[in-house]
């Protein structure tokens, strides 16, 4: 009994030393050093890496999610006769939700577990600990520029997500279930605010790129270097990050639309 | 600041998890010259250079361990950057190149993060290290493409770019043949000369670290059990010493892990 108490402080105490060691990290490597501390070239070649890389999964994902959003809003609006509202629908539900959300979670999936395997490669192979011996800062060099590269691609992957979405939905509603295609995109038009619905899901796919990027350095960064430990750490990015992704989603939205 | 002691291990206390590597280990590691760390694999070699390096350090109390007079144990991150930056170079047992760069900018690497060199310049004392190393002609492969020993090559090269006072290796001649063992003998063993380097060297190879270090350093057990020139050691040193360097399994350095009994393990009556 004393014992399984014990191994439940231990974990907790091992919980609260790793989201410290997790907050130093991203104190020292985002206070110290701007996007481009390491160089452009290196945040170039990140964002290559992390979000360029990214678009093919984005592109395809995101033209599917319009098409089935559109189909499943038409049968549901035309019960109620207002199908003229599915461009609408679809587009709020895109910009506001789904493009920031999903475009995290593929990122997660994609480019995260990616971070994490390459920096737990480099701790491995003693690269991290030759950049140290060197005189050089691996949360500077390593970090600092993978961290701006996923601030910076998920807005731009969420954006796009959106965007193909919506005409993934215009694909299906007017091209397929024969709607006025003034009606999709007029409406769409007319009931889209700029400030209140693309800017608020780009402020949420922003910090939803600081997050699951956060969380995937880290976890590269504090492995276990074998390539046990590395596995686990790619697999405990994925599920962390995705988890912290849905529920911080529900906070900013909650604070966004002001009505809790 | 020049005194004749580059490196001033006192008193130092170290443990790993629950395994106490050292207790209290006192060692001075003289400037200018090539000192070789021995011993049995486990002891701790590695983990005494990375203490020396401030990659780990000792809990407060528990020793000083002392680069030019100052205790790397205590320097605050950006001095110890500094510090190694300017004055040390490791090569690390498993060489640590970076695999996205090739051959000529890993070794170019430390120019470009701490200098302001014209890029020719760079070139030239990249080509310069490069062929001190024999590789000059391997500087666009990449490391995925070197074999074991290029690989050891080029991470030296790449350790003494920035023209360290003290470089430490962590066994330098590991899968390398014999030529570029010899080579690499040459080199340390030039460095040191030419540019009056304090080497200390982790090896295996009792008799290529004869060769070329001034001192030997045999550890074991957490404790330092003889430091000499190659011949005092031979000549005058104690049964442990001399087992070290003939490589007897019987004497007093155990060979094996500390273990229970072989017999009773095997029947299975203990755990
Ligand atoms: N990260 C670690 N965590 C816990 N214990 C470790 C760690 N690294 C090494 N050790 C232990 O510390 C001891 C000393 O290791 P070290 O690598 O310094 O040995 P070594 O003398 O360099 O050996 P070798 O000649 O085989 O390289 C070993 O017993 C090892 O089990
Ligand atoms: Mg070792």
């Amino acid at each position: 009994m004393i014992n399984r108490i014990a191994a439940i402080g231990r974990y907790g105490t091992a919980s609260i030393q790793s989201i410290g060691r997790a907050g130093q990290l991203l104190l020292n490597s985002l206070l110290w050093g701007g996007p481009g501390s390491a160089g452009f070239s290196d945040l170039i070649k990140q964002i290559y890496s992390v979000g360029v890389r990214s678009l093919s999964i984005i592109v395809v994902a995101g033209f599917f999610v319009g098409m089935v959003l559109a189909l499943q809003g038409y049968n549901i609006l035309v019960k109620f006769g207002s199908v003229s509202a599915l461009g609408t629908m679809v587009s709020l539900t895109l910009l506001r939700e789904l493009g920031p959300v999903m475009a995290a979670l593929l990122f997660a999936g994609r480019a995260g577990s990616a971070l994490t395997a390459e920096i737990g490669l480099m701790k491995a192979t003693e690269q991290l600990s030759a950049m140290e011996m060197m005189g050089v800062d691996p949360l500077k060099r390593v970090v600092t520029p993978r961290l701006w590269a996923g601030i910076i691609s998920v807005p731009l992957l969420a954006l796009l997500f959106s965007t193909v979405g919506i005409w993934g939905g215009a694909f299906v509603s007017v091209d397929l279930l024969g709607l006025y295609d003034g009606a999709y995109w007029g409406n769409m038009q007319n009931t889209v605010i700029f400030y209140d619905d693309v800017i608020q899901g780009l402020i949420k796919a922003s910090v939803f790129g600081l997050v699951v990027t956060w969380i995937a350095v880290y976890q590269g960064y504090d492995s276990v270097p074998t390539s046990e430990g590395i596995g686990k750490a790619t697999t405990q990015t994925v599920v962390i990050s995705s988890l912290a992704v849905l529920g911080l989603d529900f906070v900013l939205t909650a604070v966004m639309l002001g009505s809790i | 600041m020049t005194s004749d002691i580059h490196v001033d291990v006192r008193n130092l206390s170290f443990n790993r998890g629950d395994r106490m590597i050292y207790d209290g280990l006192n060692v001075s590691f003289p400037r200018g010259k090539v000192t070789a760390i021995m011993g049995p694999s486990g002891t701790g070699k590695t983990t005494l250079l990375r203490l020396i390096g401030g990659q780990l350090r000792a809990e407060k109390g528990e020793g000083e361990v002392l680069v030019d007079g100052k205790d790397v144990g205590l320097m605050a991150r950006n001095d110890l950057l500094a510090l190694r930056r300017d004055k040390m170079g490791m090569l690390f047992q498993t060489s640590g190149l970076f695999t996205d760069l090739n051959v000529f900018e890993n070794v170019a690497f430390p120019l470009r993060v701490h200098t302001k060199l014209p890029e020719d310049m760079i070139r030239d004392l990249v080509l310069m290290k490069l062929e001190a190393v024999g590789l000059r002609g391997a500087r666009d492969m990449q490391p995925a493409e070197l074999s074991g020993g290029m690989i050891r090559r080029v991470a030296l090269a790449r350790s003494i770019a920035m023209d360290p006072e003290l470089i430490m290796y962590d066994e330098p001649f590991t899968g390398l043949d014999p030529i570029s063992m010899g080579m690499i003998v040459r080199l340390i063993r030039g460095l040191n000369k030419a540019l009056g380097l304090t080497s200390l060297l982790v090896s295996h190879d009792v008799d290529e670290s004869c060769a070329i270090a001034d001192y030997l350093c045999i550890l074991s057990g957490g404790k330092v059990i003889g430091f000499g020139s190659p011949e005092e050691l031979k000549n005058e040193g104690n049964d442990e010493v001399k087992q070290f360097l003939t490589g007897d399994p019987d004497g007093p350095v155990p060979f094996h892990y500390p273990a229970n009994d072989y017999r009773q393990d095997l029947l299975g009556s203990s755990k």
